[in-house]
């Protein structure tokens, strides 16, 4: 069985306590004598605070503990920002935990009730009277920028947060070359929403000085490492837990004020802690993603050669910078611009603006998201302007699989690919020549059918700590592993990686179990706490199983040279002449002597007889640094028809071609392709975050925010291609994002494919009926 | 309202997962708040203060009820099945079985209420075509399956459903229609 274990379809081991409403989510923890906690947000976006008078809740039977902005200013740090892109003038401000003289969006907290049960402490929140003095807000980051624009940081001039450049694309490029198209996109705010809110407990211990901080976190050791400066409690004294998360999206990366606020009060009063948000403060006080207004130029030529592609980008940071908010609209996405296709030039431009709004950070994707989309757009635009089939230009321009590795205009190097080989499957899955045939046979009818194409690749497998130091991430992205082999052969893995849904519980198991030819169950997978796992980086930028599960396979190596050691020992060959079969230690050439896994891990904690200089135990760690990023690519389909009378858009077909290298298991790689589809084409159709100008969010619930639900979509059909990594010991690449990163255009290229007759060449997004109708109607009028 | 508050404690008696509780709660208590907070049962969950996602979906004689949206003293009397009660690890409910078999969820955060709707939707219609099922999902979200292999689950929770397997059909029968977790050992 071990050799089929890795790439087979192996039931996820963490479900059996999901299903039987046994997982341990944050909210879950209950401690006897806790308090809650409950924080009043500013309803203005942008505010002076003249006065706060917490006397009548601090009076309410119950409430513990009120804290303002003025009481922690010299007692807790301020929240940090931990990425600073190089050569890029950023501004970082300090983002105090609750504000002291100033609100700079709808939900910065101002103030924090601590009492004894959850609704208490909120109508303590009512009892609170704080005087403002509002200011001019602004929300766009274009007004933001503008001459007189409302100014909310003293040393960020026209709220210019930070500036930064990378490519080769000059004008003369664009000024020789025989096709430019050019365009304007708008990347629309999105708000993450995991289903699980944010949540924070907390615990002190006085005699012995350590805080306990169960939190929902996809890396709780970046947690302890900036919760430690915020609170002045050392590393060693801070216990950071986040075991069952109820899904991150990247809104749970970064370090939250209410996050050090529960903290702080846990240790301030001597009692546990927790606070939990509503959905209604997670629209307010968690990050939201995208939000960028994009002038892109791509330049090619009539025969459908693309030359050259520059985008100059304003991106909305928010009031604030979070956590990893500036790698975001600068790394992650300048510098993977150029795509999948070889063109030569290329050049991106950004502008991180401050506004009166909800920091943004990290959203599934993040940055590669909105690189792909505006490359998809610009490529259809492109072979609308000469006339050719969008696929067609695809397939001229895709990176041929004997380039690798290839270096893009932008200095990545792209380590393996065969994306004509992704094109070509999902073409022949499509029958996309058929389907162009009936497209003409359905418009003669009246009916507008459409196909987008999306063919991609994303920086994955986040990455190399050189280059994180090298682009300002103010941390490594190397991954740790241990492997605990117990006396009876039983297995515990501990890992710095932070699984919130993706099942690494399950697929981490298939790669010790493949390796040490025991059966999964054999195995624990241990994630998510500072106290049993020594330091990691977490999850996010589909690094988990190519950084976290290479480390995992090279502690995993190691225990398996030292058991041969034992086992050389024990049946007294050398251990050159040991090899390791099918789950027993044998001398080659003589396999009759042998011993068997268990025999060897009892031996090694016994430690009667081992070899000379081999210490009892069976114990590997690995702290695996990544060669390179690795990066995964496919080719995603979708058949949309559009009715012309309301603006509706069906989606009839979806298919999905992505290749992520070796996959370990595909149910588990086919069910997050699913999730990103859907996300993908939530951003397409149906979400969008909505400020009115006076920076009031208008879409703060999930009766304004349309969250996709299950009749939107027909089932998907996917599949994958495998090109290995050359670089890990796995071959292994992300697949976490990939339907995010390729389902938005995919979508949006079939919608304005179906509307070609019409002319309509651009719809904001979300592709909304009342949208599409509205530019249907426009068509109509321009002919 | 400041004495409706706290002041005012009325006694509810409620049957959860087969045991009988009686409390004193505030009126205005809701009942996932009595699920979680006072009766320690935190499998279910609570996504959103709108009723839009049904997380904390548990099932109140026999019926979905988001109990988010209904206070604990409207319970008063009632029989109410949680995840908890619906099958245990030894004894999982045919939809709970679905969910593993076919990889309906993945944060796992969703799935309790899911999992409740699901059982519902198979109460009122036993053997649903896929397009019944996304429709008869409307009171859910979930944000990472992509829905795809929620529907699979549920497929094939209706095919154990309906098979041959009296005894599953029985127990599921029982689970459903008096709310009471008759199949598991965590009832009590």
């Amino acid at each position: 069985m071990s050799a089929t274990v890795f790439g087979s379809q192996v039931k996820r081991r963490e479900d059996p306590r999901f299903i039987t409403g046994r997982g341990r989510y944050t909210d879950d923890v209950q401690l006897p004598g806790m308090l809650y906690a409950a924080i009043l947000r500013s309803p203005h976006a942008h505010a002076r605070i003249a006065s706060i008078d917490t006397s009548k809740a601090a009076q309410l039977p119950g409430v513990v503990r009120v804290y303002t902005g003025a009481d922690l200013q010299d007692r807790m740090g301020t929240i940090p920002t931990a990425w600073l892109p190089p050569e890029s003038d950023i501004k970082t401000v300090a983002h105090p935990a609750l504000a002291v003289d100033t609100v700079r969006y709808v939900g910065d907290g101002v103030a924090m009730v601590v009492a004894t049960d959850r609704y208490t402490a909120r109508d303590a929140l009512d009892q609170i009277h704080v005087r403002y003095e509002v200011l001019q807000a602004v929300a766009e980051q274009e007004l933001a920028m503008a001459p007189g624009a409302p100014q909310l940081h003293a040393d960020a001039p026209n709220n210019i947060a930070f500036h930064w450049k990378v490519g080769n694309a000059t004008d003369e490029v664009f000024a020789q070359a025989e096709v430019v198209v050019r365009h304007r996109i708008r990347q629309q705010r999105l708000v993450p929403n995991p289903m699980e809110p944010r949540a924070s407990a907390a615990q002190y211990d006085p005699s012995t000085g350590e805080l306990t901080v169960w939190v929902t976190s996809q890396n709780p050791h970046i947690h302890r490492f900036i919760l430690s400066g915020v609170l002045g409690v050392p590393e060693h004294k801070l216990r950071v837990v986040a075991t069952d998360v109820g899904g991150g999206f990247g809104a749970k990366i970064a370090v939250y004020p209410d996050e050090a606020l529960v903290g702080f009060a846990a240790r301030d009063l001597g009692r546990p802690v927790k606070w939990t948000e509503d959905r209604r403060e997670h629209f307010l006080a968690t990050t939201h993603g995208r939000d960028q207004v994009e002038d892109i130029e791509l330049a090619g030529t009539r025969d459908g050669t693309l030359t050259a592609i520059r985008v100059k980008a304003l991106a909305n940071m928010g009031a604030y910078l979070s956590t990893a908010a500036p790698g975001v609209p600068t790394i992650l996405f300048g510098l993977i611009v150029p795509g999948p296709y070889q063109i030569p030039y290329a050049g991106a431009d950004v502008y991180g603006v401050f506004t009166n709004t909800t920091p943004t950070d990290a959203y599934r994707g993040a940055g590669r998201p909105e690189a792909t989309y505006l490359l998809e757009r610009m490529v259809d635009l492109f072979a609308r302007e000469i006339g050719m089939d969008p696929v067609e230009v695809r397939r001229k321009n895709l990176i041929p699989k004997d380039a690798f590795p290839y270096h893009n205009a932008m200095g990545l190097e792209y380590d393996s690919g065969d994306y004509h080989r992704a094109l070509n499957r999902a073409l022949e899955m499509a029958g996309y020549a058929d389907f162009r045939a009936r497209q003409q046979q359905l418009r003669a009818a009246g009916r507008y059918v459409g196909v987008g194409c999306t063919t991609y690749v994303e920086i994955c497998g986040l990455g190399p700590s050189q280059v994180a130091g090298a682009v300002g991430f103010q941390g490594g992205l190397w991954e740790s592993s241990t492997v605990r082999v117990h006396p009876s052969g039983k297995v515990t893995v501990f890992t710095g990686a932070s699984p919130h849904g993706q099942g690494e519980e399950t697929t981490f198991a298939q790669i010790v179990a493949s390796k040490l030819h025991i059966p999964v169950e054999d195995i624990e997978v241990i994630h998510g706490d500072t106290a049993r796992i020594a330091m990691g980086w977490g999850t996010y930028g589909s690094r988990t199983t190519p950084v976290g599960g290479s480390a995992l396979a090279v502690a995993t190596d190691r225990v398996i040279e030292k058991a041969k050691k034992i086992a050389a020992h024990m049946l007294e060959v050398s251990e050159a002449d040991v090899e390791f079969v099918d789950g027993s230690f044998q001398a080659k050439g003589a396999p009759q002597r042998r011993a068997s896994f268990q025999d060897v891990t009892l031996q090694a904690y016994l430690a009667w007889n081992l070899p000379a200089g081999v210490e009892p135990g069976l114990e590997a760690s690995a702290f695996y640094d990544p060669a390179n990023f690795t990066y995964s690519f496919g080719t995603h389909l979708c058949m949309v028809e559009v009715d012309a009378e309301t603006g509706d858009v069906t989606i009839d077909r979806y298919i999905a071609v992505d290749d992520c290298g070796r996959v370990i298991n595909p149910m588990i790689a086919e069910g997050q392709v699913h999730g990103g589809i859907v996300q993908g084409i939530g951003q397409a159709l149906y979400e969008g975050a909505v400020y009115d100008d006076q920076a009031q969010l208008l879409t703060g619930t999930w009766m304004d925010y349309a969250m996709p639900k299950a009749r939107f979509f027909p089932n998907f059909e996917t599949a994958f291609t495998e090109t290995p990594s050359p670089h890990n010991p796995l071959g292994v690449k992300g697949i976490g994002e990939t339907g995010t990163i390729a389902a938005t255009p995919t979508v949006v290229n079939a919608v304005l494919d179906a509307l070609a007759p019409f002319g309509v060449r651009e719809i904001p997004m979300p592709l909304t009926p009342q949208r599409v109708w509205q530019a249907i109607q426009n068509g109509r009028e321009a002919e | 309202m400041g004495d409706l508050r706290s002041s005012v404690q009325v006694p509810v008696t409620v049957l959860v997962n087969g045991r009988s509780y009686t409390v004193d709660v505030e009126p205005r208590l809701l009942l996932v708040h009595l699920l979680r907070d006072v009766l320690g049962l935190t499998g279910t969950h609570i996504g959103c203060d709108t009723s839009q996602c049904g997380a904390c979906t548990v099932l109140v004689d026999g019926k979905a009820v988001k109990s988010c949206t209904m206070l604990a003293v409207q319970a008063d009397g009632c029989s109410v099945t949680t995840i908890e009660g619906i099958g245990s690890v030894e004894n999982l409910h045919p939809v709970q079985e679905g969910f593993w078999e076919k990889h309906g969820l993945q944060c796992g955060f969703c799935t309790p209420g899911v999992i409740m709707a699901a059982a519902d939707l198979l109460r009122q219609h036993p053997n649903p075509t896929d397009e019944e099922i996304r429709e008869g999902l409307e009171g859910v979200i979930c944000r990472c399956t992509g829905y795809q292999n929620i529907v699979r689950a549920v497929r094939y929770a209706a095919e154990r459903m309906q098979s041959a397997d009296g005894e599953v059909e029985v127990a599921a029968t029982a689970g459903l229609d008096r709310g009471e977790g008759s199949q598991g050992g965590a009832t009590s």
